[in-house]
């Protein structure tokens, strides 16, 4: 049996794990109100509406806040401490996720800083993470 | 319409013993609590016709104290669960439900946790579970403490600051025998303990202990027939933000609109201003928790909460006394801290605590669940408007 911190979709989520074992990270968006949300649930939560359609993010990501945390899971099979981060998708909506592919430190993460979204495993599965995209600095959030 | 102080408390105790427990599961210490705030009250357990409790099936808690009520409640938000409960009880004995309600608390989080408690991770395909633990792995300190470091930078907040709550907290645990740890603590102390998630270190963050506890609640009318004084409850309030177990499905997470909310309809109702609260509780599973309460509450303006404390305006002596019985740092948090937080309000009240302070007519508790996803704020009062 898989360790209960693997994710287990729901035909509503389906999409988006579809997604990340794509590559890709995919979001719901309301036709009616013509939000982007996450995560991803069958009705919209500004406007209550069941019109919903998926589209393919473009990544584009800055970081919200972050904790380092100095003993993640054995999961997780780092070594050393780890990011845990509010993201701020390009799109609108906040995710909770990683920063990986730069120093676990302060120093290297920089509030508002440009990500890309990036998959990366956990135990069995793929899980969205997020990498820095200096190319894209001084673009505006 | 329920006015201010119509409802009462008039029992109110911890289990014998708190902080490292061995050998009594979750259940045992909800039922030593609930034991000992009968005695508190004078009553036995025919006397109560409604019950409430979480973390755990309502009628389980109810048949082991031989109690077949006739109003229940089993709502489970999170650690601030049993203060909602209170809410919910003073609703249900205002419309005439049941009229005496026993609120039971117990958690075995240091020893036994494993036996009786429900699950610490989301059930399958939840949203939490599918979207928020792997990355915290369900360490509340890589959740909870997700705002603070933009926090720091938007409104200049140091880690000294943020040092000196689990400070100013300890100086009243030394004068409380069953707080667990009561050493004298300094700010360098606390910066140099152990890294648990920066910017978190070990002193900034709650115990990890024992407890129950239990409150009978009744209508005002009656109080003035039970041994020990009444507290009455003069107003509350609640909320909802994020629905989830992190941050990101909150609205604004520096500035949660749901601390407002509650705070307003609580102060609102009991007709008190911040200038009338003697004593307050804010529930610190962390250091910043006392921050974003004071701010949120309006005790203090946006960002200044850091400085208010560093300054020592909540220790002793200071002009807004918090978290007296040490708190969740020093005092014991089991995981769900909710009932220790407002029984140190009710103690204080009373005028039984040990840590008293002088004076206390109005007393404010605020409390957490699940992160940043509930909230609740009571207020107490010695008199009845
Ligand atoms: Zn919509």
């Amino acid at each position: 049996m898989a360790h209960p911190l693997v994710p287990v979709p729901t035909p509503e989520t389906q999409p988006y794990w579809d997604g990340v074992a794509a590559g890709e990270l995919r979001l719901p968006r309301c036709r009616a109100c013509a939000t982007a949300y996450f995560p991803p649930t069958p009705v919209c939560p500004h406007c209550t509406s069941r019109d919903i359609e998926w589209f393919t993010a473009s990544g584009d990501a800055t970081l919200y806040s972050y904790v380092i945390h100095q003993r993640p899971s054995k999961l997780w099979n780092v070594d050393g401490p780890m990011s845990v981060a509010l993201v701020a998708l390009a799109e609108g909506p906040m995710v909770l996720s990683t920063v990986v592919g730069c120093e676990q430190t302060p120093e290297a993460l920089v509030l508002d800083m440009p990500l890309r979204a990036s998959f990366i495993p956990f135990e069995s599965v793929s899980v969205l993470a997020f990498e820095p995209a200096p190319d894209r600095a001084g673009v505006a959030r | 319409m329920m006015r201010p102080g119509d409802i009462a408390i008039v029992g109110a105790a911890e289990s014998p013993e708190i902080g490292t427990v061995p050998n009594v599961s979750s259940t045992g210490l909800a039922l030593d609590g609930a034991v000992n705030a009968l005695e508190d009250a004078g009553l036995t357990a025919k006397d109560i016709d409604g019950i409430t409790t979480g973390y755990f099936p309502v009628a389980d808690i109810s048949r082991q104290l031989g109690i077949f009520p006739k109003w229940c409640d089993n709502t489970v938000v999170g650690g601030c669960s049993w203060m909602f409960q209170l809410r919910n009880a003073a609703a249900a004995i205002s419309a005439g439900y049941c009229s005496t309600v026993l609120i039971t608390y117990g958690e075995s989080g240091r020893s036994t946790r494993h036996l009786t408690n429900t699950g610490d991770f989301g059930a399958k395909g939840g949203l939490g579970q599918q979207f928020d633990l792997l990355y915290g792995a369900g360490r509340p300190a890589a959740m909870f403490c997700l705002p603070v470091v933009r926090y720091m930078r938007d409104f200049g907040l140091t880690e000294e600051q943020l040092a000196s709550v689990p400070v100013a907290q300890r100086k009243w645990a030394a004068r409380n025998p069953r707080a667990s740890r009561r050493e004298p603590l300094t700010v360098d102390d606390v910066l140099a303990s152990p890294m648990i998630a920066w910017p978190m270190r070990r002193d900034m963050c709650c115990l990890v202990s024992d407890a129950g506890g239990a409150i009978v609640v009744t209508s005002a009318d009656r109080a003035k027939d039970f041994p020990k004084p009444p507290v009455y409850l003069l107003g509350s309030g609640g909320g909802l933000e994020a629905g989830l177990a992190s941050p990101a499905g909150g609205r604004d997470p520096l500035w949660p609109e749901f601390i407002r909310t509650s705070g307003r309809a609580a102060f609102e109702a009991a007709g008190i201003t911040h200038a009338d609260v003697d004593h307050l509780m804010i529930y610190d599973a962390f250091a910043h928790n006392p921050i974003f309460g004071l701010e949120g509450l309006g005790f203090v303006g946006r960002g200044e909460a850091g400085a208010f404390i560093a300054e020592g305006n909540t220790e002793p002596g200071g002009s807004l006394p918090m978290n007296t019985s040490g708190g969740g740092m020093s005092y014991a948090h089991t995981g769900a801290y909710g009932m220790l937080c407002m029984l140190e309000s009710i103690r204080q009240v009373r005028g039984e605590a040990a840590a008293q302070v002088d004076g206390v007519d109005i007393a404010v508790a605020h409390g957490w669940g699940g992160f940043w996803s509930a909230c609740s704020t009571l207020v107490f009062g010695k008199d009845r408007p």
